[in-house]
């Protein structure tokens, strides 16, 4: 398909990974790919091993359902069994482990869930329900935020006042910033996300590069895309610069798409949240604004999201930080795979260990 | 979950266009981009056009790529 197949020339995408090899150093670069369609694109497209030795790269906490906190799991159970409401979800939050169980498990205990492909659908579903409580669990990061929010506009201006969304969006400069000054992690370039980067902008990233002195370049989701922006920071580092770029100039703009960010400004405030495996970051969520509270799971149903550090065997949080590859988990391809998953980071097609354990490891 | 593809206008409603993904005619809603017309290609994010693709831009990049392939 156009513009899809364009960005996946083998014969350029050779003559990129050679010019990468020339940039590189003596020591691989450490590079971080924020967003979990980079994770996977990038281990379908088999670019780990083309690249070895010379570049290292990290998966970052790019994945909306690797880094939603158990608490998050065990609220939305609450909602579906204590208080009866169906839920609408994307399908690869019902795998997920919560305290005790997933949703996927509670169904066999009555639990009601419908996947839906957008948070449009759930307003829908409850438009065509009007004696139930529809609560979609809205996850997800910028990418996904004007998406709830036009939603709960939506079903405001329809007076579809039986749904309501359990929120957990995030927001990823913040993260990338933690962890830009994390001395353990030690990033030496960030691949940003293209399309959280389409909303945003690509200025966003500019406090990170000035702050840090971390190059970062957006770039989009195709093999040659993602060979271009590695490239791309490998001349920076070897210029001595930290700046950002923009390797998705068909999409992505400096200042992001302001419709979407007004949207998202109206329907939610910026607030704390905790990231499962790394803690919380101030000022890294979104919880919807109080003129949409009668919108707001947490607030309708008094269910609150509850963080704890969670005591676990899983090493999802060293992954998503960059301190370990998947495979250096004990537990990886053992007690641990994507149909019996013991942490997050399995379940979701996004996840860095589910991508290592489908495409194989460098 | 969080996957964005590129995808051709093929009509224009209220509020709404219908799009081809993946083989299947959808409507998703273009409330978040401003006017757009039937053969325009937008970014499809969770049932909503999140920006425009430039197609200047995406040939701009493709001659910059060819240029790396001859070099
Ligand atoms: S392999 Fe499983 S247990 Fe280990 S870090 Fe990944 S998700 Fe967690």
């Amino acid at each position: 398909m156009k513009y899809i197949d364009d960005f996946r020339d083998p014969a350029t995408a050779k003559a990129l990974v050679a010019r990468i090899r020339r940039d590189a150093g003596d020591a691989p670069v450490r590079l971080m790919e924020v967003c979990g369609t980079h994770t996977v694109a990038i281990a379908r497209g088999g670019i780990r091993p083309l690249l070895s030795g010379a570049v290292t790269m990290l998966s970052g906490p790019g994945c909306p359902v690797c880094v939603t906190p158990d608490g998050y799991i065990d609220a939305a159970i609450a909602l579906g069994m204590d208080r009866g409401a169906l839920l609408a979800s994307f399908g690869d939050m019902l795998r997920v482990p919560g305290k005790s169980s997933s949703i996927e498990k509670e169904k066999g205990n009555g639990l009601e869930v419908r996947v839906v492909y957008s948070p449009l659908d759930a307003v829908t579903l409850a438009a065509a329900a009007p004696d139930r409580e529809v609560v979609f669990l809205g996850v997800g990061f910028e990418t996904t935020a004007p998406a709830i929010g036009g939603a709960i506009r939506t079903a405001a201006e329809r007076g579809v006042g039986n749904f309501s969304v359990l929120s957990s969006v995030r927001t990823i400069p913040e993260a990338m910033g933690v962890l830009a000054a994390d001395p353990e992690v030690r990033i030496e370039g960030f691949l940003c996300p293209a399309h959280v980067s389409v909303v945003i902008g690509t200025d966003a990233y500019r406090p990170v590069a000035r702050r840090h002195g971390i190059p970062c370049v957006v770039a989009g989701f195709e093999p040659l895309d993602i060979l271009m922006g590695i490239s791309m920071l490998l001349r920076q580092r070897k210029e001595g610069v930290a700046r950002v770029e923009n390797e998705y100039s068909r999409v992505a703009t400096a200042a992001g798409n302001r419709k979407a960010q007004d949207l998202v400004r109206d329907a939610f405030v910026p607030c704390d949240t905790g990231w499962r495996g790394i803690g919380v970051i101030p000022g890294s969520g979104l919880r919807i604004a109080d003129r949409y509270a009668s919108f707001d799971a947490e607030k309708k149903f008094g269910v609150p999201v509850v963080f704890a550090r969670e005591k676990t065997a899983c090493r999802c949080g060293d992954v998503l930080k960059g301190k370990i590859l998947p495979v250096d988990c004990p537990l990886f391809g053992k007690a641990c795979v994507p149909e019996e998953p013991y942490g997050p980071c399995m379940v979701s097609s996004e996840g860095s260990c589910a991508a290592y354990y489908k495409y194989g490891a460098p | 979950m969080c996957l964005g593809v590129p995808a051709k206008i093929l009509e224009t409603g209220d509020g709404t266009a219908v799009v081809e993904l993946g083989g299947v005619r959808r409507e998703i809603s273009v409330m978040l981009i401003d006017d757009v017309s039937v053969g325009e290609w937008v970014i499809v994010h969770a049932g909503f056009a999140i920006e425009k693709l430039s197609e200047a831009a995406a040939e701009q990049t493709l001659a910059l790529f060819r240029e790396i392939a001859e070099s």
